[in-house]
């Protein structure tokens, strides 16, 4: 008699939903402290409220008044400032540092170890360290006096405009290996025969570089752009260790700020309102990469 | 063993259909083989076979019983793959097993089928290596064994040649003709290379965007193809299609062929029929063994014409020597006695066996019969 | 041939600039370390009488003790050791539920892929991109609404949830790249859905559990925002009450015990990194660039 299958069987269908199942429980985590928080967010960034959440809509009110802040123009400025040094500084070491120890280095192991052991660090270690090197009495300064420059003076993190440059020195003291490792990988997986065909074609090392191995590294500059790009705008513990944002608010980030305003001044409508711009500004750059990123895999 | 029917399967991912209606039947103990180049649909019908992806529309029955929605491990099929797909973790003899010990085979019996199947593909002494350890060659022999070991009622293959050199190849292609007249069970197999198709297949499923285009036995699909997809893949070198316009000569339909240098000769065309008539264009496909080198006494054979004309390319393959020249503006290739081999630039005579050319339709490539 | 000995005495000299140069900055990443440890076993006299880079005279164990055991961080005189423990019974849970979690993910989202499950892989990924501030205000209200504010297990939480973005995607870019054929083959051996995850992808996972489980002891360790928002007083991780302790203005300075509550805070990442940097390193790559 022809057993008939036409019908799934019970078993197969749990069967069959079990991977959904499984990922359920993340998925709904996902949807609700990550999109729906972000939702809240925005929601409370478009009230009035203060020390507790009201539900008073205000619209763009806090927005208006969050740009109308002279604190936040700093915080701005200084991510701008920062942003673009610190992503300049660590591209440009990480490029050199790279390329000098792809040159068959005899201890590159080493070498490797020790420019990329301050990522294993907090930024909050980084920021005690060199706020002690910084110190303007008995840090560099004393040390670069007692040497015999007797009126060198390095009084930056004291000093309001200049607050914001100690910042960069830590930041790209501890990123830059890491920009190294993208490169270094980036040369490793270059091809060979290109660089010996380019040598029978009779170009010099110096001209490969310039002409043949950077620009075939496009895709890491790309890559290391968009994540300093986001350790940037996400800088929080480096400024709240080494200057607390001062002198004054002088070395304030976006994200320092909002964390004085949610967490400590109360304003947690206009705090959120500065969530919300940080969120835009890393969606920005986010977003148009991710999605080229996955065009590009669905394409190869 | 069980027979498998196909019966008007469908399969789409999504808006794109991959498979559009096949039809195949194969009695129980047969050697299927599905063959067709890269995109045809062939490992999308394995796997429906095996039960991997779901059948959009159709119905697939093995033995007398409807398989649409049973999961692969109640089908009762073992599969042997491409890059064999051996678990990396587990040692050779825990290979064999786990399919058995996940279907509660009592422990014994496992042993007692390790055993077995360890010798008839001589791999006693591989037995506790890991996968890593194993050579091309022994992995493939590990993956048949794994599915022998399962007892199935069909065996699954996709391309579990393709990874291995040429020469083993060879080899293992004669050890699954043998390991089938062995144990007889039903092979689905599945391959891109005509010639295994040819050489294992009991019955050969010739598959082109989606669609069977010829379901017939070897000698069948060699002798008389549907169209002028199934001439061209099956057979190396592959058939020579020559543009021909046909005429009538001495009250006689006959297709007129001109060689580079402006000799002319005719081929006798069967019978009129409406396809095949004065001043159609048509195309004739004839095998490269059906031109070959004129031998003595040749010119009273009745059904062998004489051509004479230039030879552009040479190329000895051992066996044979293949001898290039053009014919209707048409590049094609003979097949002659090493013996008789000119040099490139040579004119040399031909025999060409006037019985053998086939007619097609250009538009459609259909097989025009006589 | 004086051509060949002048290009090989260029050669040299650019040996020796990219040799200078690649040693320079070991130097530089390599002074603040130098700087810590000889910072932290000096007396303060040394300190101010002494430069940076001066040896220590009078080597000295005693600010290690005091940043350990009894220096004042916050309103507590018992140094950052509590605070070290509350790290540690932070990132153990909170490392194994998300790697546990994420290694499902991947594994449902490469190898039994639904209608679907390319989108929540999508979401998720730009998920592992937000500023966390976006979600600080929220996650303050709903871990007090859950009666974990303040507490160990409210950090394990979040960082398990934060942290799950980041291990599915380690575990579903690593499990993409088994071949699916294995899958298969054990399907048709009568393998089901956890089997073929526990006999099959388990036993090949080794190194993306390497480097899953060392980002993530790495990044909750050192993460800073969540603890100092999350946690107050004898519940703070120890990362915030470094920073308590360093930007204290209460009392005089002790330069040495600051500098040896860092290195204190910094050993358990330095440790994973010099013993396993491989997998730390893959990681990070992975993490970034993979994206």
């Amino acid at each position: 008699m022809p057993t008939d299958a036409r019908q799934p069987g019970l078993a197969s269908l749990l069967e069959a939903a079990l991977p959904k199942v499984v990922v359920a429980p993340s998925f709904a985590a996902m949807l609700v402290f990550i999109y729906g928080f972000i939702l809240w967010t925005l929601y409370i960034s478009m009230t009035k409220s203060t020390f507790l959440p009201t539900y008073d809509f205000v619209g763009l009110a806090q927005y208006i008044k969050l740009w109308r802040i002279e604190r936040w123009w700093v915080a701005c400025r200084n991510l701008l400032v920062y942003g673009g040094l610190f992503i300049f500084f660590c591209t440009v070491l990480g490029l050199m540092l790279a390329i000098f120890l792809d040159q068959k280095i005899r201890i590159e192991g080493a070498l490797r170890t020790i420019y990329l052991y301050p990522l294993a660090l907090s930024f909050v270690v980084t920021g005690t360290a060199w706020k002690w090197l910084l110190n303007p009495g008995l840090g560099i300064e004393r040390l670069v006096r007692e040497m015999g420059w007797s009126s060198f003076t390095f009084d930056w993190l004291v000093t309001s405009e200049m607050s914001i440059y100690c910042v960069v020195i830590a930041a790209v003291w501890q990123s830059t290996g890491f920009v190294m490792a993208m490169f270094l990988a980036g040369l490793r997986g270059i091809d060979d025969a290109i660089i010996k065909a380019a040598q029978v074609d009779g170009a010099g090392l110096t001209r490969i570089y310039w002409k043949i191995i950077i620009p075939s590294l496009r895709p890491v500059f790309f890559s290391a752009f968009i994540i300093l790009t986001h350790i940037a705008i996400k800088s929080f513990d480096l400024v709240v260790v080494l200057t607390r944002g001062g002198p004054g608010y002088s070395s304030d980030l976006p994200a320092t700020f909002m964390y004085a305003y949610a967490f400590t001044r109360g304003r947690l409508a206009m705090g959120a309102a500065s969530a919300m711009m940080m969120f835009a500004m890393v969606m920005a750059i986010i977003v148009p990469y991710l999605y080229s990123e996955l065009r590009r895999k669905r394409d190869a | 063993m069980a027979s498998l029917v196909i019966d008007n399967v469908t399969k789409a991912f999504g808006r794109v259909q991959v498979l559009k209606g096949i039809d195949i039947a194969v009695d129980a103990g047969e050697f299927l083989v599905l063959v067709g180049p890269s995109g045809c649909g062939k490992s999308t019908l394995l796997n429906l076979i095996a039960g991997l992806e779901s059948i959009t529309t159709g119905e697939i029955r093995m033995g007398d019983r409807v398989v649409n929605n049973i999961p692969p491990k109640d089908r009762d099929i073992a599969m042997v793959f491409q890059s064999y797909a051996l678990y990396p973790n587990m040692n050779v003899r825990r290979n064999l097993s786990f399919g058995l010990e996940t279907r509660k085979v009592p422990r014994a019996e496992i042993e007692n089928r390790i055993q077995r199947v360890a010798e008839i593909l001589q791999i006693e002494n591989l037995l506790e290596r890991k996968p890593s350890q194993l050579s091309g060659g022994q992995r493939q022999r590990v993956a048949m064994g794994r599915a022998i070991a399962r007892e199935p009622l069909i065996f699954l293959f996709d391309e579990p040649l393709s990874n291995l050199d040429a020469k083993l190849r060879v080899e293992m292609r004669t050890e699954i003709k043998k390991l089938h007249q062995r144990l007889g069970t039903t092979i689905v197999y599945v391959t891109h290379d005509q010639i295994e198709a040819m050489t294992l297949a009991d019955r050969i499923a010739i598959m082109k965007d989606g669609i069977v285009q010829q379901f017939d036995t070897p000698d069948g699909v060699y002798a008389n193809p549907a169209n002028l997809f199934v001439a061209g893949f099956i057979g190396s070198p592959a058939m020579n299609f020559i543009p021909v316009s046909l005429s009538r000569e001495n009250g006689h339909l006959v297709a007129p062929l001109v060689t580079a240098d402006g000799r002319r000769f005719t081929v006798p065309v069967p019978a009129d029929t409406g396809a095949l008539a004065p001043e159609r264009e048509i195309i004739m496909g004839i095998r490269p063994e059906n031109i070959t080198d004129f031998q003595e006494g040749m010119q009273s054979w009745a059904h062998i014409a004489a051509l004479e004309c230039g030879v552009n390319v040479v190329e000895p393959t051992g066996p044979d020597t293949l001898v290039y020249t053009e014919v209707n503006q048409t590049q094609i290739v003979c097949r002659l006695c090493p013996d008789a081999a000119p040099k490139a630039g040579d004119t040399i005579r031909l025999a060409f066996d006037t019985t053998k050319p086939l007619f097609f339709e250009p538009g459609t490539g259909n097989r025009i019969e006589g | 041939m004086p051509d060949a000995i002048r290009r090989s005495r260029s050669e040299t000299a650019g040996r020796i600039l990219i040799y200078g140069t690649l040693v320079l900055f070991a130097v530089y990443f390599l002074v603040p370390l130098f700087v810590m440890v000889i910072t932290s076993v000096k007396n303060m006299d040394e300190i101010r009488t002494g430069t940076l880079i001066a040896l220590p005279q009078q080597p000295t164990l005693e600010p290690w003790l005091k940043a350990w055991g009894y220096a004042t961080i916050g309103v507590t005189n018992e140094g950052i050791r509590g605070f070290f423990w509350n790290s540690i019974r932070m990132v153990i849970p909170a490392v194994l539920f998300s790697t546990l979690i994420g290694a499902v993910n991947g594994y449902v989202l490469s190898k039994w892929r639904f209608r679907g499950s390319d989108t929540f892989f999508a979401m998720l990924l730009l998920g592992c991109f937000i500023p966390f501030q976006v979600v600080l205000l929220p996650m303050a209200r709903t871990l007090g609404f859950l009666g974990l504010s303040e507490s160990i297990w409210g950090l394990v939480l979040v960082h398990t949830v934060y942290g799950l973005a980041f291990t599915t995607l380690f575990f579903r870019n690593y499990y993409v790249a088994v071949p699916s054929e294995l899958v298969n083959a054990a399907r048709i051996d009568g393998a089901g859905f956890f089997r073929i995850f526990w006999k099959i992808m388990l036993p090949v996972s080794t190194p993306i559990f390497m480097v899953t489980i060392i980002w993530q002891t790495t990044q909750i360790w050192n993460d800073f925002l969540f603890g100092v928002c999350f946690s107050t007083g004898e519940t703070q991780p120890v990362t915030v009450a470094l920073n308590n302790l360093v930007n204290t203005s209460s009392s005089v300075k002790e330069y040495n015990v600051d500098m040896a509550a860092a290195i204190i805070a910094a050993l358990p990442t330095l440790f994973v990194y010099f013993v396993a940097g491989k997998y730390f390193v893959r990681g990070l790559t992975a993490g970034a660039v993979k994206g």
